[in-house]
């Protein structure tokens, strides 16, 4: 259980998807005018996060890992080249399928997610978050709780960076500066204070 | 009509893709603490964007409008899969430390929104010397970031010694911070101020 727990703080807070490994970084900068969008955003990539780094764990470990096509009777296959295309077409489909449940069942959350699902496919954070539970060979328990804690780390510092552009509108800011210039600076800023986190063990 | 000419040279600083466009940002700043591994990634990163405009632009009227997306990111993933195994082969070391960012250009923004705003509209030509320039646009920030985070962070460039580490007997103190993510921010950050006090037209409007 503690391992668990370790492994979502990490992921939250030390890891953070957004500012430590500058992942997601398009949306990040593009969608952190308003609070209220980068929450809806933020709750989107939480559950998409949530839902598809657990089944690309599922897809790596059965079907794609040296070996692991046993029950086939193809034990020396290793098709983990292919991996990259299985990942982004497991994304896509699962924000369509996403996309379609929200709209027959929860049509007032699809209403005020609508417009952010299509967009996730291609944030870089969503596969980013399926790339290093590879790269770190977590089994399906550890993937779940991969998936929620660095898809609430994102939405974290997407909706503390909104907060702090709604308020810079009182700022006197050099006009070469202004908007994308000083969101990189804050964002940095941001990252500093992030780093106060690592060292943390639990 | 635009000119090649321009099609080619205008990513470079009128229309930079990171400067102006705030597009592939994403998954490059972590790779640039050393000068070797953003050459390596540029370089695959111009090779992914002038082919993908190439090959979509060449199926742009046979695509159906409601599934090119899917068809756009099956072109880009299938290229990048090739750089993947390519560096894996020939650059195990630098495909080690790019780690996941190498497969992450499929998510890259400038692929996809290139491949979307521009080859889905012109001539494979056109479209193929787009993918340079923005290649070379994004190139170009990367570099100079890179450029000043090795220099200034390691006291080295391309793994050779510029300014002589203190731990080695030399005199200069190397600046930690410039090998951790926020100074990738900030240097990016001053260079978009630069820029924008040189071509004074891409200021934004105060909102």
């Amino acid at each position: 259980m503690e391992h668990y727990l370790s492994l979502l703080i990490r992921s939250i807070f030390i890891e953070n998807m957004a500012l430590a490994f500058f992942l997601g970084m398009c949306t990040f900068l593009a969608v952190s005018k308003k609070v209220d969008t980068a929450i809806g955003l933020g709750i989107a990539v939480v559950v998409v996060q949530t839902i598809t780094v657990p089944a690309n764990n599922l897809i790596y470990q059965f079907l794609l890992k040296e070996g692991a096509l046993e029950w086939l009777g193809m034990a020396e296959t290793n098709l983990t080249f292919i991996g990259l295309i299985c990942y982004i077409g497991v994304i896509a489909a699962i924000v369509q399928i996403l996309e379609m449940v929200l709209d027959r069942f929860f049509p007032s959350l699809y209403n005020s997610l609508g417009i952010f699902l299509p967009l996730i496919t291609v944030n870089c954070a969503i596969l980013g978050g399926s790339l290093f539970m590879v790269e770190r060979d977590y089994n399906f328990a550890e993937s779940v709780v991969f998936g929620f804690g660095s898809g609430t780390g994102w939405a974290l510092a997407l909706v503390a960076l909104a907060g702090i552009r709604e308020k810079m509108k009182y700022a006197d800011v050099p006009p070469g500066l202004r908007g994308l210039g000083i969101t990189f600076m804050i964002t940095g800023l941001m990252a500093m204070a992030f780093m106060a986190f690592s060292g943390i063990q639990l | 009509m635009s000119k090649p000419r321009d099609v080619l040279f205008d990513p470079l600083f009128n229309k930079n893709p990171i400067g102006l466009q705030i597009l592939g940002i994403c998954s490059a700043l972590a790779v640039t603490t050393k000068l070797e591994t953003v050459i390596v990634m540029a370089l695959a990163v111009t090779f992914v964007i002038a082919g993908s405009n190439v090959s979509v632009s060449l199926i742009r009227n046979q695509i159906p409008g409601s599934i090119r997306i899917i068809v756009e990111i099956t072109i880009i993933a299938t290229l990048v899969i090739i750089v993947d195994q390519f560096l894996k082969a020939y650059a195990f070391g630098i495909s080690k430390q790019l780690s996941v960012f190498v497969g992450l250009i499929i998510t890259n923004c400038i692929v996809l929104g290139r491949a979307e705003a521009f080859a889905m509209k012109n001539p494979p030509g056109l479209s193929f010397l787009d993918g340079i320039g923005n290649g070379l646009g994004y190139s170009i920030v990367l570099l100079i970031v890179a450029f000043f985070r090795e220099l200034f962070g390691a006291g080295k460039l391309l793994g050779f010694t510029i300014l002589p580490n203190v731990n080695e007997g030399g005199w200069y103190l190397p600046n930690g911070l410039m090998l951790l993510p926020p100074s990738a921010f900030f240097i990016i950050g001053l260079l978009i101020w630069a820029l924008r006090s040189w071509k004074t037209d891409q200021i934004e409007e105060e909102n």
